[in-house]
């Protein structure tokens, strides 16, 4: 059995509608009612020791799928079963099994130095101490903790509360880790430092991480699988690479030029916007690759700084819409 | 159940020692709560100076009910009082992160803070029961000492869980009629202060038996005071405060569940 199980789960919400004209007292109290779709249909299975990106464009039902995978959320149809735990119904029991990490919110104690919000979770999930000072001990040597672990959580930079969130949700030796955004806000540095970590983990621990994001960058670094969900539904399961191949073709070339000068005609790429020095060009991957198009510009103008940009989640889900008509596909989930 | 019960105090210290570590301003603050609920004893005083008797109670038995309510009034705050953040927490997807954690989520919002401010309040409500003790003719015997902290933890319990099932009410509510709920404690205990044969029949009746404040003070003290009850009630209702604070957690218990299983369908 997988770890993560998955069978055509679905979730509606019923939102209020206003009332459309109507008069009298009656019409007004009486409220209309629209179910909305969240989540559709949805299956997937996901095996211990996978790191999977569950990606999609915002209001895809990314997050509605996370909190139904955490027990926070009741399913409206399907069947789930995440370590031999129905969710729902055994919150309790599950919470013991997963970390999670909700890149907008914290689980810290804001008042508290960060060192004392780890003991109160230590209490809190009943680690043993040895275990406890083991888990909490590798995460502060790989991401670096010493310093800020005496300083109460409010006055952490993003950086460091993000490190000390993913710190609090691995001292109990989850079997899954569960992120939500967790590299939102941060810099190259600091993103960067927790890929590594997350890396290390997955290849020490074994531990089954999945992950949504609007970060080409973070599944590049961290996930050979994907799931791609929009409207409620699932619109690709396999690996990364050929996804890449068919659909996130189209990268954009920034660069600032020492001075402002008109656009720029080199072969394969198309400026697409010019603002003073700097201006964007778009090339598609099978054309020319990056290092030959910047060696062109280099040729017609001189660059102080470039840099390359990927393509979106959106601009992906876009082009699977376009490609694809709107139609479904699926290549056979990676195996392990 | 037990594992909540032990982490208790470990998770209130963790609450408290942030709000203590300037001494001096939590001092004056508890001072300052101490002199400014003072005033709702005045109120009660000032009425005595121009009556020897409210209907037939003396002001050492009025203070007698004052005491005892307010003391239980204000331990219900210490513990609950601040369930008040709940639509915050649900409005901002915070629960949620409750939600996740091996604990149970009306343990998990009640630990978010502890209210020891309160205690300047429950020191002046201790200070008028102390002296209502010693004045309002209590005939003390060995049951009606352990009588006391009986009747204070019942009515503890029967505040806190008018609280827990006002708070529950934000699930469906989204926090409009929060409000209303707090005329039920707030206000609850402002009318517990007063024995209840001074209200209308029907608030009485309210009081009594749907909103059971009148167990908190009023029917443990006729038995405590040794009096007659003016309305006539079955003595067996002296006694029954434990009995219907149980029922009261009962009931909370219940529409917590539902609020929760509620926001776990809905999401909001």
């Amino acid at each position: 059995m997988a770890l993560i199980e998955v069978e055509n789960l679905s979730k509606q919400f019923r939102v209020a509608r206003k009332p459309e004209g109507g008069r009298g007292r009656l019409r007004r109290l009486r409220r209309d009612f629209a179910d909305v779709h969240a989540v559709d249909g949805v299956s997937f299975a996901v095996e211990a020791g996978e790191m999977v990106g569950y990606i999609g464009p915002n209001g895809a039902g990314k997050s509605t799928t996370i909190k139904m995978l955490t027990g926070i959320l009741v399913p409206s149809g399907g069947r789930l079963s995440v370590a031999g735990f129905e969710p729902s119904r055994q919150r309790r029991e599950l919470a013991r099994q997963i970390g999670v990490v909700f890149g907008q919110r914290t689980q810290l104690w804001w008042d508290l130095p960060l060192a004392d919000s780890f003991d109160l979770l230590k209490h809190i999930y009943h680690v043993p101490m040895a275990r406890f000072a083991a888990n909490l001990e590798r995460c502060v040597e790989l991401m670096e903790m010493g310093e800020f672990l005496r300083t109460p959580v409010r006055q952490l930079s993003l950086g460091q509360r993000m490190r000390g969130e993913l710190t609090a949700a691995l001292l109990h030796d989850p079997a899954i880790l569960y992120l939500d955004e967790p590299t939102i806000g941060l810099d190259v540095v600091a993103k960067a430092r927790i890929r590594a970590f997350l890396t290390a983990l997955n290849r020490d621990a074994g531990t089954t991480v999945l992950l949504t994001t609007h970060d080409m960058g973070d599944i590049e670094r961290l996930c050979r699988r994907v799931i791609i969900i929009d409207r409620g539904g699932i619109l690709y399961d396999g690996a990364l690479d050929p996804l890449k191949a068919r659909f996130a073709t189209e990268r954009t070339l920034v660069v600032d030029l020492e001075e402002p000068a008109p656009p720029l005609e080199v072969p394969f790429a198309t400026v697409e916007r010019v603002e003073g020095p700097r201006q964007w060009l778009r090339f598609q991957r099978e054309q020319t690759s990056a290092a030959d198009l910047i060696a062109a510009v280099a040729r017609a103008a001189h660059i102080v700084d470039l840099r390359v940009d990927e393509p979106s989640i959106e601009d992906v889900v876009l082009r699977i819409y376009a490609g694809g008509a709107g139609e479904r596909f699926s290549s056979t989930p990676s195996p392990g | 159940m037990g594992s909540e019960l032990a982490l208790y105090p470990r998770l209130a210290w963790s609450r408290v020692r942030g709000q203590v570590e300037y001494r001096l301003s939590f001092v004056l603050m508890l001072v300052g709560y101490f002199a400014a609920t003072v005033a709702d004893f005045l109120a009660i005083w000032v009425i005595f100076l121009h009556l020897p008797l409210l209907a037939g109670w003396t002001l050492g038995e009025v203070a007698f009910l004052y005491g005892t309510s307010y003391v239980s009034f204000k331990l219900a705050d210490m513990v609950v009082g601040h369930l008040d953040v709940l639509p915050t927490l649900v409005r901002s997807g915070s629960l949620d992160t409750l939600l996740t954690r091996p604990l149970g989520s009306l343990f998990q919002v009640i630990t978010i803070d502890f209210g020891l401010r309160h205690v300047g309040a429950i020191a002046q409500a201790v200070c008028v029961l102390a002296v209502a003790c010693v004045t309002a003719g209590v005939p003390w015997d060995a049951a009606r000492v352990a009588m006391m902290p009986v009747t204070i933890l019942s009515g503890t319990v029967i505040f806190a869980s008018i609280w827990v099932l006002g708070a529950s009410t934000v699930f469906w509510t989204m926090g409009n009629g929060l409000e209303v709920m707090n005329t039920f404690t707030y206000g609850g205990n402002q009318m517990a202060n007063f024995p209840i044969n001074i209200y209308a029949g029907w608030l009485r009746r309210l009081i009594a038996y749907v909103v059971p404040l009148a167990f908190v003070t009023y029917f443990p003290s006729l038995y405590l005071l040794a009096k007659e009850d003016p309305l006539g009630s079955p003595g067996i209702l002296r006694f029954a405060s434990p009995l219907v604070a149980l029922g009261c957690v009962a009931a909370a218990r219940f529409a917590w569940g539902q609020g929760i299983r509620h926001y776990q369908s809905t999401g909001s």
